[in-house]
């Protein structure tokens, strides 16, 4: 193996992807969390579905979003071979056992809250991605143009309470994962610091609040007002 | 005092052990902790029982030998606190007390509470130390180092490699260990030529001996007795990074 190889391969290293991606992934959810707030205007879906035809057709956002493809596999792929050393670790455990005191839940059951945003990346791709590349879906036109219709796609989804509860419940196991996933990336990549580390950990619990509740409140409000 | 104890009982590295529960009887609140378990081991062998077989040595705190996991907790439900300085006024009348090993994969049980914790020497002789013999001891402030550093340097070097912080970690990863013996050569002037070449070798010896990895739960910090901070791990993963990247070890 290179060093380089092997350097990725290292508890360290695969630490340090996991990081990596987990924090970029979180940049996405900003961008994605606010360009879904176009849902709520209140114009029939046009602003939103101008937006989606730009999300898909931009060249810059088209090559961000195969990285960002790329990045989910790779956090995914990685917290397996993780997990799997860390649960290999500890072949026999302990018959009493309080270290629940000594950590905080969110940071024990990462690979539980990131298997449960999995399952949920996974619907919400079949529901709303497919369908607009491989399904079929209606034509509205504004000013002459044609674009796909993936308002009345979303808002139909929404309206059913069964698809709303799973998105809102999915948003509070997303808040667990960041609320510990900021700070520890950071802590991973080494940026520890007297000076920043309290900030990034309140930036992380304003983060891990504010991005899932802005997701949720677009379902939720679409179930009661549309 | 009047104690149920329920301690791991197990002949040898091969065989199953199990929980076995011994009363014990008129305990002082006095006593260590290892004291108590003086007193059960000459109950037993009074009884012509097998005495339990724990790990200590200076009884003072400061060999990192004494282990026990007390309760579900390592050393126990002090803070900053080994096993050996617990004492039994931690404890109520009529209590009952767990006591197991360490458990993790790289700290197989030898006997009883006793585990094999040679992966923590091999992982210091991996480059846990200065190769240079530094002749006499030179005069004092000829290395100026600042109180802030040798302070940090202190903190890191007050590990006692007691592995209280594999036990405690969900993963059993040595992640606290390895980075107080990285920091706390790293941070000094005589540490520094090599810390590049100590960091790679130290932390591939820590994943070779089976430890897992650090998900930064932060659970070692909350239980080690020297109060490790993981500040540490962090200025690993630092040192790690950047040898790495510009070591010529390839
Ligand atoms: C939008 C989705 C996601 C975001 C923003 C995200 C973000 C993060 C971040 C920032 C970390 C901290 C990395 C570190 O400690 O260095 C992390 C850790 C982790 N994530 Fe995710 N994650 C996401 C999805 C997932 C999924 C789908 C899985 C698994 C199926 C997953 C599993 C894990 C695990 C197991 C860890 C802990 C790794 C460790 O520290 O050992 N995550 N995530
Ligand atoms: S870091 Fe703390 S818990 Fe871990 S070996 Fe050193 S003294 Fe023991
Ligand atoms: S016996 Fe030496 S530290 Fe406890």
């Amino acid at each position: 193996m290179s060093w380089f190889t092997k350097t990725l391969t290292s508890s360290i290293g695969r630490k340090l992807m996991m990081a990596l991606t987990g924090l970029f992934l979180i940049t996405f959810l900003i961008i994605h969390a606010s360009g879904n707030l176009q849902l709520l205007a209140n114009d029939g879906g046009k602003a939103f579905n101008l937006y989606t035809k730009f999300m898909t057709t931009s060249p810059i956002i088209k090559t961000v979003s195969y990285i960002l493809y790329t990045s989910i596999i790779v956090h995914v792929i990685w917290a397996i071979l993780l997990t799997r050393l860390n649960v290999s670790a500890r072949p026999q455990k302990y018959e009493y056992d309080k270290l629940g005191q000594s950590s905080t839940w969110a940071s024990r059951s990462m690979m539980l809250l990131g298997t449960i945003i999995l399952i949920f990346l996974v619907i919400h791709m079949k529901t709303f991605w497919f369908v607009y590349k491989f399904g079929e879906i209606g034509m509205v036109t504004y000013d002459g143009v044609e674009y796909k219709d993936l308002y009345t796609v979303v808002v139909n989804a929404f309206k059913n309470p069964l698809y709303t509860g799973f998105y809102v419940v999915s948003m509070v196991f997303l808040a667990f994962h960041l609320a510990h996933g900021f700070w520890s990336g950071f802590q991973t990549l080494g940026l520890n610091h007297k000076k920043y580390t309290p900030l990034i950990k309140t930036v992380g619990l304003i983060i891990a609040i504010v991005i899932p509740v802005v997701f949720a409140i677009q379902p939720v409000y679409v179930l009661l007002f549309a | 005092m009047n104690l149920t104890l329920k301690v791991w009982r197990q002949k040898d590295a091969n065989s199953k052990g199990k929980i076995e529960t011994y009363p014990v009887t008129d305990i002082s609140s006095d006593m260590s902790f290892l004291e108590m378990l003086d007193v059960l081991n000459e109950q037993l062998l009074e009884k012509g029982e097998d005495p339990v077989a724990f790990d200590h040595d200076c009884r003072e705190g400061i060999c990192g030998m004494c282990s026990l996991f007390i309760n579900g907790r390592p050393h126990g439900p002090q803070n900053a606190t080994t096993t050996c300085q617990l004492h039994m006024r931690k404890f109520k009348d009529g209590d009952t007390i767990f006591i197991e090993p360490w458990r993790a994969k790289a700290f197989p049980v030898v006997k009883d509470l006793v585990v094999d914790r040679t992966a923590f020497d091999n992982i210091i002789q991996a480059g846990g130390y200065i190769s240079v013999s530094t002749g006499n001891a030179r005069d004092a402030n000829e290395t100026p180092i600042p109180k802030e550093i040798a302070d940090q340097a202190m903190d890191a070097a007050s590990c006692i490699g007691c592995g209280a912080c594999v036990a405690a970690c969900k993963n059993a990863s040595a992640m606290l260990f390895v980075s107080a013996k990285v920091s706390q050569l790293a941070l000094l002037p005589q540490g520094k030529p090599e810390k590049q070449k100590r960091v790679e070798a130290m932390v591939a010896q820590m994943d070779k001996e089976g430890f897992g990895a650090c998900t930064n739960t932060g659970a070692c910090e909350a239980e080690c007795p020297k109060e490790i901070s993981i500040t540490n791990i962090a200025r690993m993963n630092r040192e790690y990074f950047s040898a790495k990247l510009s070591s010529n070890n390839t």
